[in-house]
């Protein structure tokens, strides 16, 4: 069963358990001390600080939901809420663009879910499409979380994401980097981002799940007031 | 983020905005005539001579007021001076550059310093202290804190407020006792944005950034219209105009009654 974690506070000297230091952690006169408020854990031998809240920090292999901002004659620039632009190149989708022809494919304000190829040391990004699923999205609405509070919006095993697809009877796409894409009628939209606000809100809150699915059965509506992308 | 970046409108939220308003509902839940959640705090800063906060929204807007004798200009010799100026600073959006003022800001200014010029808000004759010489100079200065749409309005109502509860220091100035700023009217501004062929009513940052006509209309107590300022390439019709007056009189009235002369601000 997994443990609570626990809470780490910046400056804080933490014990590395005989794990090497990975995000989070810095050394100073060979003591490990925490960088940022977050939460302990161990992952491959690694022991990781996961921020409570911050902006989105890339990681290899993370699905996000991005916005196409710019076209290069090979390349498209992509805004997917990181520190930096996320470059995605003609070879790394699954059309065949000739050079100059990227505007035919994807333009500036198209919303894409694209995949992280590769993150560098200074968290500079490179992304791809070239996996099943990998798409350009249309319709529906897009909404920004905060990334920290992802997992809880996805819940154990997509638990929570599965409770809101089929009582509001809409598509939805969680990116990792916190916005979420929600398709349907706007009624179940609306539904849909009262749940999720609901659940950034009270994230912490014993029972959560009953919360959302009490929220979704009363029919309420609530309309998406910090909703930036 | 840069200016750029952040000023590309997702294609899915544009359409997402115009299909709730032809379904007659707005992206944070209004209808199309209301205004955001106000709140102004008035005299927030104690070392000027008047002073407002106003948070329309995510929209925050410090407006300072600062009185100082000066000479009037050769072809008014016996009013007193009205200057108004507007800062959009970096800290309030990243589509904000430091550096001299832009369009925007010059804009800003330029709505707000019409509205109260122009309903005669301030008794500017009263203004004299030697006709031709010595006058007071009145400066009012916007300083946007946290830009989420409208700033025309949020800055207006900011204005009139400071300037209602602004003291004219004449004892500072060795001209006898200090006063408060006389003022005679009460101008409210409020501002549309056209979406589609839909008109709504103080437009969000995401309303404003889809938008293709802007309207602001400044009227005053007594429903007369000093000023209106037309923004953006688009276009209104006739009838579109005379109904967004109506709408404007009617909104005025509530931001007057209970901002301007009420004692909802703190």
């Amino acid at each position: 069963m997994e443990k609570i974690r626990e809470i780490v506070l910046p400056g804080e000297e933490i014990d590395l358990m005989g794990n090497k230091p990975g995000n989070g952690i810095y050394i100073e006169n060979g003591k490990a001390y925490v960088e940022y408020l977050g939460v302990k854990t161990v992952k491959s031998g690694y022991l990781n600080i996961i921020p409570l809240s911050g902006r989105y920090q890339p990681q290899k292999g993370d699905k996000v939901i991005g916005k196409v901002v710019d076209i290069m004659p090979s390349n498209w620039v992509v805004d997917i809420n990181a520190p930096y632009l996320a470059p995605l190149h003609v070879n790394d989708t699954p059309w065949k663009v000739d050079f100059g022809d990227t505007g035919k494919y994807l333009n500036v304000g198209d919303t894409i879910i694209a995949k992280i190829m590769s993150v560098n040391e200074v968290k500079q990004v490179w992304l791809t499409m070239k996996e099943p699923g990998l798409r350009k999205l249309e319709g529906g609405h897009v909404i920004t979380v905060s990334p920290t509070k992802v997992p809880r919006i996805i819940g154990k095993d997509g638990s929570m994401i599965k409770i809101l697809k089929d009582m509001t009877n809409s598509k939805i796409y969680v990116g990792q980097n916190g916005i979420i894409w929600i398709d349907g009628s706007i009624d179940s939209i609306l539904k849909v981002v009262g749940a999720i606000r609901l659940i950034e809100r009270e994230a912490h809150i014993i029972g959560l799940t009953d919360r959302v699915k009490d929220f979704l059965s009363k029919n309420k509506k609530e309309n998406d007031e910090n909703g930036r992308n | 983020m840069s200016k750029f970046t952040e000023s590309v409108v997702s294609e899915i939220k544009r359409d997402y905005i115009q299909k709730l308003l032809s379904q007659g509902s707005r992206i944070d839940g209004r209808s199309q005539n209301d205004f955001r959640k106000i709140e102004v705090i008035k005299n927030f800063i104690p070392r000027a001579d008047g002073s407002a906060l106003v948070k329309l929204g995510n929209t925050q807007v410090l407006v300072g007021v600062k009185i100082e004798t000066g000479e009037p200009f050769p072809d008014t010799p016996n009013t007193g001076v009205l200057s108004t100026n507007a800062e959009l600073v970096p800290l309030a959006s990243p589509t904000f550059e430091a550096g001299p003022p832009g369009e925007e800001a010059i804009e800003l200014a330029r709505v707000v310093d019409r509205g109260i010029r122009e309903s005669k808000a301030i008794d500017l004759e009263r203004l004299v202290i030697k006709e031709g010489e010595l006058v007071w100079i009145v400066f009012v200065d916007i300083h946007v804190l946290d830009y989420d749409g409208n700033l025309f309005d949020a800055s207006a109502l900011g204005s009139i407020i400071a300037l209602k509860n602004s003291t004219v220091p004449a004892s500072r100035f060795g001209q006898g006792e200090d006063f408060p700023l006389p003022i005679r009217h009460y101008p409210a501004t409020t501002t549309f944005a056209k979406i589609g062929d839909k008109i709504v009513l103080d437009p969000n940052l995401d309303e404003e950034n889809i938008a293709h006509s802007r309207l602001t209309i400044t009227t005053d107590e007594n429903g007369k219209i000093n000023a209106i300022q037309k923004g953006l390439e688009g276009t209104f019709t006739k009838d579109e105009i005379l109904n967004t007056i109506k709408v404007s009189i009617e909104s005025g009235k509530y931001l007057r009654n209970t901002f301007i002369l009420g004692d909802d601000s703190k």
